[in-house]
């Protein structure tokens, strides 16, 4: 039987390195799932992932998919919180539920010794989570503990100014973990309608790494996810305005630093030009030492200690954005370089020499990434939510390498936007 | 759930058993160099990646008086000139080879890596001799860089009431140990230090019979020997090098208490910190069984002090314990309780006691012991998915007094132990005399 099953759900095997490729494989009940097959460990690394997250909950239930999210791990089926931890920690097995704007995820880790039980554990608390009362206030004081920290923490203000101001009444425009209000306000039943929402099978990508053979993967995720029902009726968001302004705003807070988080509109994963943009921030403000923002603000006038820019890609807004943290009298100096850089980018461009020296940067550092069952069992899992092929690993330095100045300083001239360039600067700078 | 992340608390870390456990499992070769530079190369064939590091046995521990900090900041002008290389030239070469790399000081050590496909390897050893003995640094590239690590004390510190309160936590604590000074410095210190008391670091503290090479990775260890013998087997040994004797504690006679007050302060806390003893070679005993004495108490949701704290009173948002072995000197064992809204300091601080109490009277859990030993066999396991965890788990080892086989013993050590001598460590360690408790407050009306 085993052998007919293998034919049927080996599609495709791509060759990552000589000792490793990735499956695509599709069980029994058609759950599509990619695996890299190492059994030089006795264990394996699963990667589980719902597309949804935290921006399906409903405006006034906002922080419901957290606080279940937290829940899970916290009594479920016959198990009470403390009967699981200690069920878990007796078969030595790690298993960590998070949730996130565009996605829920879990991620397990479990020893080839006793792979079932683990598992059997792990669907109990994905399948039939109680959500008891106690266990639910004893979370939720958790969360509003945080929620409190939260207030005063110079990068969380920062952070939640900039989105409330970038995405409005989007979900992207509130912070995860919901309100003091909201959270307060939720129900048993706004948990068990957030977990059955959240955790469908249509919505589902798996990717595992380590010593399993594809048979046993396939059986196992069967196991791991049958009855999780197959549709949500909790529609994914639209995409989001972007309702940034320019120019400073400070938000006056008592610290001798302060933090700045800056940033415009910026490009999606799937644009033609997207390679190009990514180099572009690699050179503008990507991490190391080697960034042109790290050299003026750091490196020549020692301004910061630290400062990256991201080009953020989600599902429903793509920004670009970048942040750093000055003494309050150096702050306004630090800005200065910023939007001078930002203004030289986009007129005058990079050079050959920052291009070829990037692309050498990139193309080294991309199989570096792939060098453990957990690390590599995570970039699967991101590929495949983001519509790649596997494929993509062996092409991904080719499209890197396709990108010529022409067309990158062309990308620079409407990426970067000086006018539109929006700061939030929490603090008490000196401007 | 874990409140850990929602805090930042960020000393929670260096819990030990969920962290990586170097043991036996692993391919280890080591060798000596004849300038007395001890190798370590541990295998991993399953990417064609590597991971080059340096560690010196030298980290804030060593300062002297007056110049704290200056151990950091010679870390970070390791990145400029040397007599071969051009100021940022050495970050520049990694990340033109698709490599990455950083470094790191803490008390007891310094340490330089890179990560960069196994081919590159012979550079990475090149360019990390070169910088061991020929820095050639001007007060110009000092300046700015002092600018930068004030900075870096801004965002670590200054703008952190926690790291504030911690500083002054350990300062309390070590009566006469440099463990009581911060690794970055005192501001007042960092401000004032000069080319010359980098320099003074560096000639003495940066030579191959002071350090440590671990590469761990795709590579044979006979061509990680040659290699060492023809870069860093070329330099000569500090002949000065002395002894690592730094001064120790005096009795601790008097229980300290401190209050701190901070207008940014979220969620208060009370922490207690105890004096108590690390890993030495040839005699772990004592740290193996803090270190299951820390899981016990508060390594997860089925320790005493969660149970007790969190599920049964709800006294506590959250209550944890925390040890690290791994050290050169006496280290210290802590207990944190974060109370529930409207459970004042002073409750919270009653109850972690009394939990504490009840808990050396009724022994352990054996049970619980079980459990946490199998997940320590585990850890072996899964630490051998993380090659750079490895690598920096020797290299932590090896600067803090520990020996090949202290690590190789280590394991099995943990292995042995009896509830009854963790009950003993418990009864041992948990000396108020020894102590400072802490309390993080907003204002007054957290103390109630």
């Amino acid at each position: 039987m085993k052998q007919v099953l293998s034919i049927l759900f080996l599609f495709t095997s791509v060759p990552l390195w000589a000792a490793s490729d990735i499956q695509s494989l599709k069980t029994p009940s058609g759950i599509q799932v990619w695996l890299v097959e190492d059994h030089n460990i006795p264990f394996v690394a699963l990667e589980l992932r719902f597309k949804g997250g935290a921006s399906i909950d409903p405006v006034e239930k906002a922080g419901a998919t957290n606080l279940m999210m937290a829940l899970l791990e916290e009594g479920s089926g016959d198990l009470t919180a403390q009967d699981f931890a200690a069920a878990k920690e007796r078969l030595a097995a790690s298993f960590s539920y998070e949730s996130y704007q565009d996605a829920v995820s879990i991620s397990a880790r479990f020893l080839t010794e006793n792979r079932d039980e683990a598992v059997a554990l792990l669907r109990q608390s994905l399948l039939t989570p109680n959500f008891d009362i106690d266990a639910v206030e004893r979370v939720r004081a958790q969360v509003l503990t945080g929620l409190k920290s939260s207030e005063t923490d110079p990068e969380d203000i920062v952070g939640k100014a900039f989105n409330a101001e970038a995405y409005g009444s989007h979900p992207y425009g509130r912070d995860d973990s919901g309100t003091k209000e909201t959270v307060s306000a939720l129900s048993r039943e706004d948990l068990h309608a957030a977990h059955k929402y959240a955790m469908v099978l249509d919505r589902a990508y798996v990717s595992a790494v380590g010593d399993i053979s594809p048979e046993d993967l396939s059986a196992l995720v069967d196991r791991l996810l049958a009855g999780l029902p197959q549709h949500s009726t909790r529609d994914l968001p639209q995409k989001a305005e972007l309702g940034l302004g320019a120019g400073i705003e400070v938000i006056d807070f008592a610290t001798p630093q302060s933090v700045a988080l800056f940033g415009h509109v910026g490009i999606a994963r799937d644009h033609p030009d997207f390679f190009a943009a990514y180099l572009l921030n690699q050179i503008f403000g990507g991490g190391g030492l080697e960034s042109r923002l790290t050299r003026e603000i750091r490196e020549n006038r020692g301004l910061t200690y630290g400062v990256g820019t991201y080009l953020v890609s989600r599902d429903y807004a793509d920004v670009v954005i970048g942040q750093f943290a000055s003494a309050n009298d150096r702050m306004g100096e630090a800005l200065n370089v910023l939007r001078s850089e930002w203004a030289n980018i986009s007129l005058n461009g990079v050079t050959q020499e920052e291009l070829d020296r990037t692309k050498t940067y990139l193309t080294g550092a991309y199989p570096l990434r792939f060098d453990g069952n957990a690390p590599i069992a995570n970039i699967l899992v991101g590929m495949q939510m983001q519509g790649l092929d596997p494929s993509y690993v062996t092409t991904r330095n080719d499209k890197v390498n396709a990108v010529t100045l022409e067309q990158i300083n062309a990308v620079a001239a409407w990426l970067y936007k000086p006018d539109q360039l929006r700061i939030f600067v929490v603090g008490q700078p000196d401007l | 759930m874990q409140l850990i992340r929602l805090l930042s608390l960020s000393f929670l870390s260096l819990i030990t058993l969920s962290g990586v456990n170097a043991g036996t499992s692993e391919q280890v070769t080591d060798y000596m160099l004849d300038n007395g530079m001890q190798v370590v190369v541990i295998e991993d064939h399953r990417a064609p990646v590597v991971v080059h590091m340096v560690w010196y046995k030298a980290g804030s521990g060593e300062e002297d008086p007056g110049v704290s900090g200056v151990a950091h900041f010679l870390e970070h002008l390791l990145f400029k000139k040397t007599k071969t290389l051009e100021s940022g030239e050495f970050s520049r070469i990694v990340a033109e080879n698709g490599g990455s790399g950083n470094a790191f000081t803490s008390f007891d050590y310094t340490g330089y890596f890179q990560r960069v496909a196994a081919d590159r390897l012979p550079l990475m050893m090149r360019m990390e001799a070169d910088r061991m003995i020929n820095l050639d640094l001007g007060p110009e590239d000092i300046l700015t860089e002092r600018e930068v690590i004030i900075e870096e004390r801004n965002q670590r510190v200054e703008n952190d009431p926690g790291a504030l309160f911690r500083e002054q936590r350990n300062a309390a604590l070590y009566l006469n140990h440099p463990y009581g000074i911060p690794i970055i410095g005192w501001r007042h210190e960092m401000e004032q230090l000069d080319l010359e008391d980098a320099l003074a670091f560096y000639r003495q503290f940066y030579a191959p019979n002071n350090a440590v090479l671990v590469v761990a990775g795709d590579v044979e260890p006979e061509n990680v020997l040659q290699l060492a013998k023809d870069t860093y087997g070329k330099i000569p040994p500090n002949p000065k090098l002395q002894e690592r004797n730094r001064r120790q504690e005096p009795p601790h006679t008097s229980a300290r208490r401190m209050t701190f007050y901070d207008e940014r302060v979220g969620q208060p806390y009370v922490i207690r910190t105890y004096l108590a003893p690390e890993r030495d070679p040839g005699a772990q005993k004592d740290a193996a069984a803090l270190t299951l004495l820390a899981e016990i108490l508060g390594g997860g949701q089925t320790s005493v002090l969660t149970q007790k704290l969190q599920f049964e009173t709800q006294t506590a948002v959250y209550a944890g314990a925390f040890y690290n072995g791994t050290a050169l000197d006496d280290t210290t064992f802590g207990l944190i309780v974060v109370p529930s809204e409207g459970v004042s300091l002073q409750e919270a601080e009653d109850a972690m006691d009394k939990t504490v109490l009840e808990f050396i009277e009724a022994g352990v859990d054996e049970e619980q012991l079980a459990r946490l030993k199998m997940q320590f066999r585990a850890s072996e396991i899964y630490a051998r998915d993380n090659v750079k965890g490895l690598a920096n788990a020797y290299g932590v080892a090896l600067t803090s007094g520990l020996q090949l086989q202290d690590i190789e013993a280590w394991p099995d050590i943990v292995q042995g132990v009896t509830g009854e001598e963790i009950i003993e460590a418990a009864k041992a360690v948990f000396v108020k005399e020894k102590s400072v408790t802490g309390w993080l407050m907003k204002d007054e009306g957290d103390a109630k």
